[in-house]
């Protein structure tokens, strides 16, 4: 099915993929609702840090990626993972810090992972794997593939040293990376403006020679289309874009609350993002233009939540990593000569 | 005297010498936030305002370097990583710069430097958020490191530390915070470099940093009911460290268990073993001991971090075992 989006001819995408975006948004939203709650429950007890509020950058930026791109992400990556295909049951079985997790128990929230479908890692450290990601694009070159690279970090990690340094050293080489910076300018407690005397990050590509871009990050179709420029760009070996999404989480740096409680932020500046909630929003422009009626939405709607329940069984059925398998997994068991 | 929190102490103490000094500045990510260093930084921005308690960027290398300029020019910076491993992101300007200064420029200038790394360990927080590095900042000449075990210390040390000439790293724990004791109310110091015993016994001396010196004191008292007495020596000061006082103290009970909850190979414990051997290895009836975290990163389940953790039922095996081993 070859249509295009109807109300704008410039924009040639394929409605099933708009429909799949759609459920991909839903099915990070309410597996991480359903987190919330369990949160609050204590059944999951690792640190978890939210992503409901910023779901259409990571499926605007996924939509527009292979199976076997690469992706790597930080402490805020349930999204990241979910939007790239990995598997839900494993994620929420790794927030229960269960030996069926998707990081056998051994990473909660924070260190997931699904090399299947291209995703190699997650780690809190904030900027840690910026770097990595330019790693992997150099593999790439390397190998002679076409495959690309992608690493999302949030505007705090662009206060790191290791920021500038991967961009530099990926634009010299012309590396197959897109840094996708979520701008949600928050940095746990601080905002923005008393981090930075400028609100001006997608400009640190331009010095180092990096198309970069400022993108509506809750326009998950704004965020789809510059992400396919920048894969094209990267696949043609034209080397690396940066792209600012501006977005906002809803809920608090960490954990199920709302950081209203401890002065961080106010209500209005929350209820405005909310108003602007990525999925409502396309919902509309689904419905308006008639490519899914409210009652299709409802259905789907309805599908992931009982998607998200079964993976709840799953995580709650499964077992506890032994006790005795404590020291495994320290060094793997496998030599490649 | 009145009791206090370990968190408390440490509070009182950076209030006190801001306000003792003008020279004395903080710049502590979430040092104005609700929750990052526990309630260790309490008032402290509202009292001394933006300039001196500043709660920087995520840039801990850059804010390693700031302090240590600050340092060079005249200031007591005290530069607080809420976490030891986000403290690994500034290593170059703390081991290349900060431990070597005062060396390559022949002592004519030193770096007067407190740098606090809290460790924050349990609630399957997972590997990242849990190291305990002491053994890192101990092997580098030119740092110094310390780790209170109490409120009494932590408020002690941290006076010590600012007022020492060198670079200053000041470990804490935050299992610890909670734990109330005396503290003084004026502005004191705990000399660095001095140990202290905290429960005198004939059986077995154990040595213990940090939040190990709890569990031991648990231990000691669980074992003195069955008619055991061991020595408990709180060691404080891990560089400059006091071999001479643990030396005595194997003298007298000819047996060593060491506790550090940090890991085992390349570890404190492994150091202050090597010096025992090496200065009263005629003293000693039976082979050191070590109670440590095994060589693996900190599982995050709940469950496996219950086997990770050294308690004090690990510590009264050991001394079980060490002292059926030597009779
Ligand atoms: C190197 C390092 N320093 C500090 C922290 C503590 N920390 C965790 S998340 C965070 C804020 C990150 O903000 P940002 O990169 O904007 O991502 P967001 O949480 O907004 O998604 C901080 C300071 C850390 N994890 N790693």
């Amino acid at each position: 099915m070859k249509t295009t989006w109807p109300n704008e001819a410039k924009y040639d995408i394929d409605a099933a993929l708009i429909i799949e975006m759609y459920r991909s948004m839903l099915r990070i939203r309410e597996f991480e609702e359903k987190v919330a709650e369990l949160l609050e429950m204590g059944e999951i007890r690792c640190p978890t840090h939210l992503y409901i509020g910023q779901e259409g950058v990571a499926v605007g930026v996924c939509s527009a990626l292979r199976k076997d791109d690469y992706v790597f992400g930080n402490h805020r990556s349930h999204g990241h993972y979910l939007a790239k295909g990995g598997d839900m049951a494993k994620l929420m079985a790794e927030l229960y810090c269960k030996a069926t997790g998707c990081s056998k128990g051994r990473g909660g929230s924070m260190h997931i992972i699904a090399p299947e479908v291209g995703v190699l890692g997650t780690v809190p450290m904030v900027a840690s794997t910026i770097p990595i990601a330019v790693g992997s694009a150099l593999a790439s070159v390397l190998k002679g593939i076409d495959r690309i690279s992608v690493t999302f970090f949030g505007d705090g990690a662009t206060e790191e040293g290791l920021f500038h340094e991967s961009l530099n050293f990926a634009s010299l080489k012309k590396l197959p990376v897109v840094f996708i910076c979520e701008n949600n300018f928050y940095s746990s407690h601080l905002p923005l403006h008393e981090r930075r005397s400028l609100d001006s990050i997608y400009m640190f590509g331009l010095p180092y020679g990096i198309p970069s871009k400022r993108i509506d990050g809750n326009d998950v179709l704004a965020v789809y289309f510059a992400m396919r420029e920048a894969v094209k760009h990267a696949r043609k070996g034209e080397g690396p874009t940066l792209l600012e999404c501006r977005t906002y989480r809803w809920r608090g740096h960490v954990g199920p609350k709302w950081d209203l409680d401890v002065g961080i932020r106010d209500k209005a500046e929350l209820d405005y993002w909310m108003s602007r909630c990525p999925i409502k929003t396309l919902e509309r422009r689904i419905v308006n233009d008639g490519l899914l009626s409210y009652e299709d939405c409802t259905n789907i709607k309805r599908e992931v939540k009982q998607e998200v329940e079964k993976c709840v069984d799953f995580a709650r059925q499964s077992p506890e990593p032994s006790e005795d398998d404590l020291l495994k997994h320290v060094f793997i068991d496998r030599r490649d000569s | 005297m009145r009791r206090i929190s370990y968190a408390k102490a440490i509070n009182e103490a950076c209030h006190q010498l801001m306000e003792h000094d003008p020279r004395v500045i903080i710049l502590g990510q979430g040092v104005n936030n609700p929750w990052y260093v526990g309630t260790t930084a309490i008032g402290l921005y509202n009292r001394f305002g933006p300039s001196r308690v500043i709660d920087p960027p995520i840039s801990e290398n850059g804010m390693n370097g700031v302090a240590i300029g600050a340092a060079l020019a005249g200031l007591k910076p005290i530069v607080i990583h809420p976490r030891l491993d986000f403290l690994l992101m500034g290593l170059e300007q703390l081991v290349n710069e900060a431990a070597n200064w005062a060396y390559v420029f022949g002592g004519q200038i030193g770096v007067q430097l407190v740098v606090r790394g809290i460790i924050n360990r349990g609630g399957e927080q997972g590997a990242q958020h849990s190291q305990a590095l002491q053994a890192f900042f101990m092997h580098v000449p030119g740092l110094k490191v310390v780790m209170p075990s109490n409120p009494r210390d932590a408020k002690g040390l941290l006076v010590s530390a600012i007022n020492d000439g060198n670079p200053v790293i000041y470990i804490e724990d935050r299992w610890l915070y909670h734990e109330t004791g005396e503290v003084p109310e004026e502005l004191y110091e705990v000399p660095i470099g001095k140990g202290v015993i905290l429960r005198r016994g004939r059986d077995v001396t154990i040595v213990a940093t940090s939040y190990m010196v709890k569990v031991c004191l648990d231990a000691a008292a669980k074992l003195h009911e069955v008619g055991i007495d061991v020595e408990v020596i709180d060691i404080r000061s891990l560089k400059p460290l006091d071999d001479d006082l643990i030396c005595s103290s194997i003298t007298k009970t000819g047996k060593l268990i060491i506790a550090d909850a940090a890991w085992k190979t390349g570890g404190v414990a492994a150091e202050i073993a090597a010096r025992v051997v090496e200065k009263a290895f005629a003293a000693l009836k039976a082979p050191i001991m070590r109670v440590t975290l095994p060589d693996a990163p900190a599982p995050s389940n709940k469950l496996q971090e219950k086997v990770y953790y050294p308690t004090a039922d690990t510590v009264v095996k050991a001394v079980n075992q060490l002292l059926s081993a030597s009779e």
